[in-house]
Parts: structure tokens; C-alpha cells; sequence
């Protein structure tokens, strides 16, 4: 019984030392824009036409994860109206994920964040442009792009103050008065998005 | 691995990602100053009509809209 055991474990480690059984989406090349196999039989059958131009020759192809780390991140950062930044690159931006505020430099290790109501800043230079954002997600890939993607985003001088008050003291009155769990919990979401603003703005 | 522990509050009282998402966005959108409130509000406003179908026929379509009928 043991000796099988042991037969097992020698036949997976060796199996995991020279080959992974399924590689990293990180690891994959940058996907060619034109299949070579698809043309070469093409032309040998219709050698007077062109091949037809597929989806993937009209997309800008991933760009490849370098070997060194790159001095500079692109960012993308879109709604769903607009796109903020589109392929910009930056020294570094800070996202305000659900774990807390987290700075992204090149080289990242590629990461999915949730992100809650708060700051994206954006470091260039010695410019910081700040954006308010009401919630999303910042993915960071390997090769150090990092999108993120946010419903609602406003630079931070368009917040109105006086309004920010109000709601804070409205939704922490309804918390009070809240009798169901999803009253509750949209109260509770009042009270974060606000005070999130809030400190957005003195902060 | 948290499998039933740590999920967030408007997850365990019910509530979507999507919900929460819109939720908050809609708190921003009324927090803003003039005119950006103003843009906001008109970029959001949503006008569309749903009907029913039962038995390979349509019921009475239902009219969502922000725009109070003229």
C-alpha cells in the first residue's frame, strides 16, 4: 500500500519538474495576428485572393511580459461612458483596494483587486492627478499594464461638500431606522460612500 | 480559504455585486456640483419599454423612464 503511494508522489513531482500540465495565462506569448497555418493552406487552394482578414489581425496584439522590468506602467482606466486613460504610461498609481490603499510600480505582481469607494491617484513625474471612484475592480497583468475599470469617477474638486454632510446625516439616521437586513445594508453603503468622499475631500 | 466566512455585508443581506456598484455610483452621481450633477444625471437617464410574451403573444408593454410622460 505505501509502496504505491510512494510510486504516486515520485510520478507526480517528476511530472512537475520538467513540465506544468497547464501553463499560466502570464506565460503565454503574444497571440500571432495572423494564423501562418490558415494562409499557407489558403493560398496553396485560392492562390489569387487574399486570405480574409480575421477578428484577431484587427486587434492590437497583448503586449509580450518582458524578461527586465519596464520603468514605466501603462495604465487604462475606463468607465463605462469614457475612457479616462487609454494606454498611458505612469510611474505609478495607487488604488484604493478593499484591503486598503495599494501602490502599483512596474514589475507588480499580477493582481485582481475588488476596490471600494476612494482615491486613485495617478503619479507621473511629479504630477498627481487624483480621481475619486465609486467602485470597481484594478487588474495588473505581468507584462505591467494595469486596467482598471471604475462605474462612476470624478476628479476630486467636483465633489460638492455641503452635499456630502447631508448625505452622511441622512444615512446615518436611516441606519438607525433600518429594520430589514438589505435596508441595512444600504444605509451602511450610504455611510461608506460618504465618509469615503468626505475624507476624499479634507484628506 | 474563507468559503462561507468574510463575505461582504450587502452580499450576506441579499444584495449583488451589480446592485452595490450602482448603488455607489448613483451616491457620487448626487454628490457632485453643478453643472456636472446636471450631465451626469442626463448621461444616466434610461428610457426603454418591456413586454411580456406568453403563448407566442405580446402582453401589454410596461414603460421604464426617468422622463415623466409629456
Amino acid at each position: 500500500m505505501f509502496r504505491r503511494a510512494s510510486r504516486l508522489l515520485a510520478r507526480t513531482t517528476t511530472a512537475s519538474t520538467w513540465r506544468r500540465s497547464r501553463a499560466f495565462s502570464t506565460d503565454v506569448p503574444a497571440t500571432p495576428a495572423q494564423d501562418p497555418n490558415f494562409i499557407d493552406s489558403w493560398k496553396k487552394v485560392i492562390p489569387n485572393l487574399d486570405p480574409p482578414k480575421t477578428p484577431a489581425s484587427f486587434m492590437t496584439p497583448r503586449p509580450v511580459t518582458p524578461s527586465s522590468i519596464p520603468s514605466k506602467i501603462t495604465v487604462n482606466f475606463v468607465l463605462p461612458y469614457a475612457s479616462e486613460l487609454s494606454s498611458k504610461e505612469v510611474d505609478m498609481v495607487i488604488v484604493p483596494a478593499t484591503t486598503g490603499q495599494m501602490g502599483v510600480l512596474p514589475g507588480h505582481v499580477p493582481t485582481i483587486a475588488e476596490l471600494k469607494p476612494g482615491i486613485l491617484s495617478v503619479h507621473e513625474g511629479n504630477d498627481v492627478t487624483k480621481y475619486f471612484l465609486s467602485s470597481g475592480f484594478a487588474l495588473i497583468h505581468a507584462n505591467s499594464v494595469a486596467d482598471i475599470i471604475a462605474v462612476e469617477a470624478v476628479p476630486v474638486d467636483r465633489i460638492d461638500p455641503g452635499l456630502v454632510q447631508k448625505g452622511l446625516a441622512e444615512f446615518t439616521q436611516k441606519l438607525g431606522s433600518a429594520i430589514t437586513d438589505l435596508e441595512k445594508a444600504e444605509a451602511q453603503i450610504g455611510i461608506d460612500v460618504h465618509s469615503a468622499m468626505n475624507s476624499a475631500i479634507t484628506g | 480559504m474563507a468559503s462561507n466566512g468574510a463575505v461582504p455585508f450587502w452580499r450576506a443581506a441579499g444584495m449583488t455585486y451589480i446592485t452595490y456598484s450602482n448603488i455607489c455610483a448613483n451616491l457620487v452621481r448626487n454628490c457632485l456640483k453643478e453643472p456636472y450633477k446636471t450631465e451626469a444625471l442626463t448621461r444616466e437617464k434610461v428610457h426603454f419599454s418591456i413586454s411580456k410574451w406568453t403563448e407566442g403573444k405580446p402582453e401589454k408593454p410596461t414603460i421604464r423612464s426617468d422622463s415623466p410622460e409629456e
